[in-house]
């Protein structure tokens, strides 16, 4: 018989940073249950939500937490960072101010998270472009610069939602993939671009078992 | 790492022959046939089914040795894993030969035929039997119109898989997050929809299209109505509703005369009587109970609850008991009794205390929080003086701190008020910019009065209780959501105003430090709750534990908030009827209500296994409906649990 819940090879925690307002809430509503919500309440220490997606071939579950952004709750949120890979730091297009601080929020997040921690930087609220106070190219060459995945959202018309997520989960996918391969031992042939001989053979006895259909 | 194969296995009814698919990432990797009783698997379809033919041109991926995969065999809800052993060694498109080790029982070798079929359709691999031959046939035909959409070209693209929250989380089915003891339908089998009309035609029957019922219906319509029975059916409804029409004029003298007495006793309300009784006589479409509706089709001027359940508010309700079962006799009794300790010359406290700690009447809610917060002095003669001098030193403030709201050091703490403003409830309260405005400026004045803490998210709700309650004193709804606060008069709305800061100014006093920097009075208060509950539900608090939930993911909010994010408003201001009656009620007493609040979901707790679904579950919990009763069990659970471990100071330190 089996198991109610579903069957799942990876669970990832990401967490959403950022100032408060920016639109981390609906973020994560859009994405877990395609909702947005006008009327969301303030964030009150932590919330928490869940959505599974195919990965390549894994099923991957992302444990998706949603922090405040007010500066008051940031010594209980730090234990919030423990054990994430992923953080997704988002700031509001329509407010500089909400950008000006994103260095301050990466280095919170360097302080307690883990060092190889995926990080992207979202650009929140593309739907209300004519009021645009941070050029896109901007952002994009600060995330570059610092080693970030960027994309541009909209939670309230879904615009980049799925893929902004997606992306993030994919690259926390490989990075584990290689964090496998290096230290185990294991039997498990990845069906990623090598092909499977030569990763089988590196590791079992030589036997053409695994072929192209 | 294990990959997941979905393969899934049909019954075909009568023939005992299963056939199965599996997929690989959306992308069809291979179907078979399958002896429901020899377990072997075969690409020979048996005799009177038709043959599943490979694509040659289709794109399919690799399977791999050594590798697990699941195998679901639909009907039957069996995973079953197994592993590849060996493969043929050339590379064809076609019947190959896989060998496949269950962990428990092996199945036997077989030819296995891999092709891009779309016969392998979700809705056929829930196990729909079909029921004959025959329409199976006919499924395969129509079903292989969809093949693009049911495998969509992308690897690694979004899929409908177990579990997944797509298709998105319908409220409509699933009511609050977690209905308690009942679990989501697994995504399987919400993959219902129907592709073709065919399809739907077959499945679905039009609500009109009743069929051999029609017959049925045209007869009751064709019956000709008793005219008899009609006339005398109306003319009752007429006569009741005159009834009433003349009991609701002696309710309106005696609400006047019931008026003059009560402004007399208590002088600390200010409104106009004239005011007041006109809304009464006019008749209230909104205000009334569901029965209005049947009168007020027979006559659109007048609107009478056919049941006298206006709002509490009134002074309607106690006037005539006999024709207003609103107020229970008790309810009456009661209100009667605080009238009585409201109208002496000096309150006695004490007694107030003791007498709201079980609840407190609407009608006296105002004045008695006033009394019992510390705001309004026992002595009546004392009160108006403090009143007037409290409510001129308010504004003092504002006059002293709002404008330097922008300045730069000002700034921040007033942005974040005014982007918390919006996204605050009761909604159709905040949307008005009359309370916006009120809110921005309590919340404003108390953060610069109180740097220590500042503002903090959170502190703004605690303003909500006090100003619905302070506004229901001048108007006739029950609820406060469907008034217009800017027809009050001025006046009336700053005094509104100021005795709302000031009582939450006396609420927040007590419980300051949970909103200091690092906010280490909640996070005493989590871990006090944790200690108690350790003690009293040892079960719940293992059960929490070993799903590595901790106290501060849920309870933040709870102390943070005071309960008030996890109940109805009118909820949290029963809650603070008794909080207020008791001594350090918002502090103290709150641990024992959030402990008992906690246990309270044992059940559904301990039926959670997953982390994922507990946590979501305490931050959800479904508390919509609950009203005055579910407090009161609550409220004497607290007591009951603060009254066995007041003495036992072990069980927290302090």
């Amino acid at each position: 018989m089996g198991s109610a819940e579903e069957d799942y090879n990876f669970v990832f925690k990401v967490v959403l940073i950022g100032e408060s307002g920016v639109g981390k809430t609906n973020l994560l509503s859009r994405f877990t249950r395609n909702e947005f919500n006008h009327d969301s309440r303030t964030t009150i220490g932590v919330e928490f939500s869940t959505r599974t997606i195919m990965v390549g071939d894994a099923v991957v579950k992302a444990q998706i937490w949603d922090t405040a952004g007010l500066e008051r709750y940031r010594a209980i949120t730090s234990a919030y960072y423990r054990g994430a890979v992923g953080a997704l730091v988002v700031f509001d297009i329509t407010k500089h101010q909400t950008y000006d601080v994103v260095e301050r929020w990466l280095k919170e997040l360097y302080d307690h998270a883990e060092a190889n921690i995926v990080v992207m930087l979202v650009g929140n609220k593309t739907d209300l472009a004519q009021a645009r106070e941070v050029p896109m190219e901007e952002a994009k060459m600060f995330a570059d610069n610092n080693g970030l995945l960027f994309v541009e959202t909209s939670a309230l018309d879904s615009t980049n939602v799925e893929q902004a997520f997606e992306t993030i989960l994919k690259e926390i996918f490989h990075k584990v993939q290689q964090q496998k391969q290096r230290n185990s031992q294991s039997n498990a042939v990845s069906l990623a671009n090598e092909s499977p001989e030569s990763a089988a053979a590196a590791r079992m006895e030589k036997r053409q078992c695994c072929v192209p259909l | 790492m294990g990959l997941s194969w979905f393969v899934s296995l049909e019954t075909l009814g009568q023939l005992g022959w299963w056939r199965w698919c599996c997929r690989l990432a959306g992308t069809l990797a291979g179907c078979g046939w399958k002896d429901g009783i020899t377990t072997s698997i075969s690409s020979q379809a048996p005799v009177g089914l038709p043959a599943l033919t490979p694509q040659h041109n289709a794109v399919l991926p690799r399977l791999c040795c050594h590798t697990d995969y699941t195998l679901e065999i639909s009907g039957v809800s069996s995973w079953k894993k197994a592993k590849i052993l060996s493969f043929p060694t050339e590379s064809i498109v076609g019947p190959n030969n896989v060998e496949f080790q269950e962990t428990r029982s092996v199945l036997k070798r077989g030819p296995v035929a891999f092709a891009n079929f779309p016969v392998f359709y979700p809705r056929l691999r829930l196990g729909k039997r079909p029921s004959s031959s025959e329409s199976l046939k006919s499924q395969l035909h129509i079903v292989s119109d969809f093949r693009k959409e049911q495998f969509p070209p992308l690897d690694g693209c979004i899929q409908h898989v177990y579990g997944a929250q797509h298709p998105p989380f319908d409220p409509l089915l699933h009511g609050t997050l977690i209905k308690p003891g009942s679990k989501p339908p697994t995504t399987p089998v919400k993959l219902k929809k129907v592709s073709t009309f065919q399809e739907f035609e077959s499945n679905t029957s039009d609500a009109w299209d009743l069929g051999d019922d029609d017959d049925e219906l045209l007869a009751i319509a064709a019956e000709n109505l008793n005219t008899e029975v009609v006339m005398e059916t109306a003319h009752k409804v007429i006569q009741n509703h005159s009834k009433l029409q003349e009991q609701h004029k002696f309710q309106e003298e005696h609400l006047q005369e019931e008026k003059q007495v009560e402004s007399a006793e208590l002088t600390s309300i200010t409104y106009v009587d004239n005011r007041l009784v006109k809304s009464v006589s006019e008749g209230h479409t909104s205000s009334s109970s569901d029965n209005a509706s049947e009168s007020s089709s027979m006559q659109r001027s007048q609107s009478l609850p056919q049941t006298c359940t206006p709002p509490l508010v009134s002074g309607m309700a106690d006037c005539n008991a006999s024709v207003t079962p609103a107020l229970t006799e008790r309810e009456a009794s009661r209100l009667d009794k605080f009238k009585q300790l409201l109208a002496g010359p000096n309150t006695d406290l004490e007694e107030l205390r003791k007498l709201s700690w079980s609840g407190i009447p609407k009608r006296v809610r105002p004045i008695a929080w006033k009394l019992l917060s510390g705001y309004l002095p026992a002595n009546v003669d004392r009160r108006e003086s403090t009143l007037k001098r409290k409510r001129k030193e308010y504004f003092a403030f504002v006059e002293q701190y709002y404008d330097s709201r922008n300045d730069e050091n000002h700034q921040d703490t007033y942005r974040q008020i005014h982007i918390d403003i919006p996204r605050m409830s009761p909604e159709v309260l905040r949307l008005q910019p009359k309370v916006t405005e009120i809110f921005e400026r309590i919340l404003f004045i108390w953060a610069i009065r109180h740097p220590a803490s500042g503002y903090v998210q959170g502190i703004n709700d605690l303003v909500t209780p006090f100003f619905v309650v302070f506004v229901c004193e001048y108007i006739e709804e029950e609820e406060v959501e469907n008034f217009d606060v800017s027809s009050l008069p001025e006046e009336v709305l700053q005094n509104i105003e100021a005795d709302s800061y000031w009582c939450m100014s006396k609420l927040l006093d007590g419980i300051q430090d949970n909103y200091t920097f690092a906010q280490p009075g909640i996070q005493k208060k989590v871990k006090m709750l944790e200690e108690l509950v350790s003690r009293i539900d040892e079960q719940v608090h293992r059960h929490l534990d070993q799903h590595e939930v901790k106290y501060l993911q849920f309870a933040f909010r709870w102390m943070n908030n005071l309960l008030m994010r996890e109940v109805p408003l009118h909820c949290t201001i029963r809650l603070w009827d008794t909080y207020q009656s008791e001594p350090e009620g918002f502090s103290h007493f709150h641990l024992y209500v959030c402990a008992a609040f906690l246990v309270r979901w044992r059940k559904e707790i301990l039926e959670e296994k997953d982390f994922q679904e507990l946590l979501i579950f305490l931050q959800n919990l479904p508390t919509v409906h609950w009203g005055d009763e579910e407090i009161s069990v609550l409220l004497a659970e607290a007591y009951r649990l603060k009254f066995a471990f007041a003495d036992a100071p072990n069980h927290y330190k302090k």
